[in-house]
């Protein structure tokens, strides 16, 4: 396989990492008022996904670099073209991010309060501006001859970009429902099931009218094979879900998110950014890639770091297999500390 | 403004603002791991208490630094287009490989030292602030790596067809002249501040505590860390001098404009402080040392240093007429000099100061001392900000001191902004994260506070030892 295809295939990868993984910390954080009917069971969801939040959020930022080495063009047109809704992705993620840090930090409802805002707003912004953001990576944007982006910010807003970011927004939702039926005990944890199976059924009536559409578009053998399998996987969770069987459920989710992402870059393949204009210029795997010297140094990097990384995050989530009740939630710490401190 | 000064705005807002928490965690995080250790080769509960305690305070720090660090990763695509083109190649390779060797590790092992207390053995739990502190530290490496390119860019070749830096040597990349010392200079840095936000507020403490329990947690907390804060303080002096002398060599119009030196000169004087336009025709007062710039920029007292006006005479000739000219424009190739001037002398003045008040910290508290005056007071309250603002000046001084250059001698700052940008696009941009970290500053200073008073805590009755089922967790957001 060529290197520039390898690279391909990396990125496809750190992407798959990305939306299986931060999709259910997105879903938790989009649930957190449905399914956390007071602190404490907000804390309970906040806390299934704590220790390994930060970790998740990190495929993307890889993902982001790999595409700055391994295809600077891609990351120039892309990055400086999705100008506003790359800009609004990350006001979301560093409020998102810092409120689950701080929200415990005071033991105060209105202060609690804005950071669930920010945890809520923080995940849902995100978790539809992906799909959006890829829908148009599939469509095709304008590009001009010198590889610019030649639309503005409506452009990117079609029908079939807007059903890419509801499918993702419907999928990161059952998700993280189904996360959070895998991973509490008690009252929530019904909830949480409860409410996923017709989350499912959403998320797969949107996925497959999306998929469907892109496959009519763009499909290949290949992506095909990958979005079938994907939609019988939102079944299989939707029939887990309904079962009780809630690590089935969750893994039906996560092996239908991985496949539509995975036929959703075997339907690009080999572009990586189609253009609109007749006159302009698509970006593919050989005019965007950098030099096979570079992506021959970042190939010996990742196939050492790789699966080393899987090993300790997988093990992370060993670690804190253990499901969280609300009888496990400690005590919030003292809001005030005059007393102590004299 | 044009775009590319907005651009230029919202890299040095968001990049200095970033680098106020990047080196408070790669301190931190080497201090709270020793404190660890030191607890567990002792047991004396004392230094877990300011484990836990400045874990806390290193936890709110972090956290602004990870949400602020993705706004880096992001904008050199969305403002800077162009230069992400022209570099990526080489650029690129040190950002991928820091986000695969350091994000992850530091993210990761934090994660687990945070709700690990019940769920992993001691030793296992110090080593994930161990692997932490390791990321930082890569993390740094890498990133510094690429910077360094920037400054003085080696091991690539321009190709003329697709008008791009291409990488031909990842090696020297890596080992760059100017890494090599920039990576312990950055680092010690971080090590001085990291400590003097641990003696600051240690001393704080020791000045308020009222029991001799108390004292005794702070007391060493103080002392170790006033020594960190000295040794550290020693090799960013170092370290520093021979930048200066790589820098003179490699990039001498930012020597010369540290210096405000319009004209060769051989001894050149040091210029301490300076009153005046800094034009080279307006000087009104100034304090020279004799012949110590010439022993900071060549190593001997006598040694000549290239004035500002003859260095642009030679640019002009050297990069005036290059085949990769698309890339820059014949200018002046001056950076403005009263801003390196000035940075550079608040760099070194706020540094020396900060080490100064450790040395006297460590005087005043020598055997078993714990002084209260006044004095001490704002000693605690300085000491934290001021190798902190050290480092920002430092980064504004090698940044600005580059111009106009993105990449030195290869590309300018106007030819990397991205082609597309709008001023709205800019400005909006610009707007939003600049209120968004605004706001942020405020709720993580007053944060900050509020668990600093807390102070070393005593520990909860029940340390993590054996979990059963239905215990509360150790720690929960």
């Amino acid at each position: 396989m060529e290197l520039t295809t390898v690279w391909f295939v990396l990125i496809a990868v750190l992407w798959i990492g990305y939306f299986t993984l931060e999709g259910f910390d997105f879903g938790v954080g989009m649930l957190l008022p449905v399914l956390g009917r007071d602190d404490t069971e907000r804390r309970v969801m906040i806390n299934t996904i704590g220790p390994v939040w930060d970790g998740n959020e990190v495929w993307l930022l890889v993902a982001g670099g790999a595409t700055f080495a391994a295809f600077p063009e891609w990351y120039a047109t892309l990055f400086s073209g999705f100008y506003l809704p790359l800009l609004l992705i990350l006001l979301a993620l560093i409020v998102r991010g810092l409120a689950f840090e701080y929200r415990a930090k005071r033991d105060d409802l209105r202060w609690k309060g804005r950071w669930d805002l920010a945890i809520i707003v923080g995940s849902f912004v995100p978790s539809l501006l992906w799909g959006v953001a890829f829908a148009n990576i599939l469509r095709g944007v304008p590009i001009d001859a010198d590889l610019e982006y030649a639309g503005g910010f409506f452009n990117l807003l079609s029908p079939y970009a807007l059903l890419g970011g509801l499918t993702t927004l419907a999928l990161f939702l059952t998700h993280g429902a189904l996360f959070i039926a895998l991973k509490t005990d008690g009252e929530i944890r019904h909830r949480a099931r409860r409410l996923a199976v017709p989350l499912v059924g959403v998320a797969a009536l949107l996925a497959v009218a999306f998929l469907a559409w892109t496959q009519q578009q763009t499909g290949t053998a290949g992506s095909a094979v990958a979005f079938v399998v994907a939609a019988l996987a939102l079944v299989g969770a939707g029939l887990g879900a309904r079962a009780g069987r809630e690590g089935w459920a969750f893994l039906g989710t996560f092996v239908a998110i991985g496949l539509a992402v995975a036929g959703l870059f075997l339907a690009l393949f080999p572009d990586v950014m189609p253009t609109t204009l007749a006159d302009g210029a698509g970006l593919t795997t050989t005019n965007a890639a950098a030099t096979a010297y570079t992506l021959k140094i970042m190939t010996v990097t990742a196939v050492v770091f790789t699966p080393l990384v899987l090993a300790y995050q997988g093990w992370t989530y060993w670690v804190f297999r253990k499901r969280i009740a609300t009888h496990h939630i400690p005590p919030a710490p003292a809001a005030t500390v005059t007393a102590a401190a004299r | 403004m044009d775009p590319t000064d907005i651009a230029r705005w919202q890299f040095a807002i968001t990049t200095v603002y970033h680098f106020l928490f990047v080196p408070i965690t790669i301190g931190l995080s080497a201090i709270i791991a020793g404190y660890e250790i030191t607890w567990l080769r002792t047991r004396d509960e004392r230094w877990l208490r300011l484990t836990r305690f400045f874990g806390k305070l290193f936890l709110i720090n972090f956290a602004i630094g990870v949400v602020t660090g993705i706004v880096q990763e992001f904008q050199f695509g969305m403002n800077w287009s162009d230069y992400s083109r022209f570099v990526g190649d080489v650029f690129g390779a040190p950002l991928a490989i820091e986000g695969l060797l350091a994000f992850f590790l530091e993210s990761t092992f934090l994660g687990l030292w945070i709700f690990g207390w019940d769920r992993l053995p001691p030793r296992l739990h110090a080593a994930c602030m161990v692997l932490v502190h390791v990321g930082t530290l890569f993390s740094a490496y890498f990133i510094l790596a690429a910077n360094s390119w920037m400054q003085h860019p080696v091991g690539y070749a321009f190709n003329p067809d697709t008008g791009r830096a291409e990488m031909n040597d990842f090696a020297a990349v890596l080992f760059n002249k100017v890494q090599l010392v920039t990576f312990p200079h950055v680092v010690l840095s971080a090590y001085m501040t990291g400590a003097a936000f641990v003696v600051g507020i240690a001393l704080w403490h020791l000045r308020r505590a009222r029991t001799p329990e108390d004292r005794a947690v702070y007391r060493p907390a103080v002392r170790t860390g006033a020594w960190i804060v000295l040794v550290a303080a020693l090799g960013v002096v170092v370290s520093g001098d021979v930048q200066g002398k790589i820098m003179t060599e490699v990039q001498p119009m930012k020597m010369a404009a540290a210096e405000g030196l319009y004209e060769t000169e051989a001894p050149a004087d040091f210029s301490v402080f300076q009153l005046g336009t800094l034009d080279g025709e307006h000087e009104t007062f100034s304090i020279k040392v004799p012949g110590l710039l010439s022993f900071l920029a060549t190593g001997t007292p006598g040694g000549e240093v290239d004035g500002i006006n003859d260095l642009r005479e030679k640019y002009r000739e050297t990069y005036g007429a290059d085949p990769g000219a698309a890339y820059y424009s014949p200018g002046d190739y001056t950076p403005v000099i009263p801003l390196t001037y000035w940075s550079f002398r608040l760099m070194m003045g706020l540094g020396m100061a900060g080490a100064a008040i450790a040395a006297w910290v460590l005087w005043a508290t020598r055997r078993g001392r714990a002084p209260t005056g006044r004095a001490v007071l704002a000693a605690a309250i300085a000491l934290p900000f001021l190798p902190l603002f050290a480092n920002s000046f430092g980064w504004i001084f090698t940044e600005l001191g580059r111009q106009p250059w993105a990449v030195f001698g290869l590309m300018t700052t106007e030819h990397s902004v991205s082609p597309g940008l709008s001023t709205g696009e800019a400005w909006t941009s610009l707007i939003a994260l600049t209120a968004v970290y605004g706001v942020l500053a405020v709720v993580e200073v007053r944060l900050l506070l509020t668990w600093i008073r807390k102070g070393a805590e005593e520990l909860p009755p029940d340390v993590p030892t054996d979990a059963g089922e239905d215990r509360p967790l150790a720690f929960a957001y």
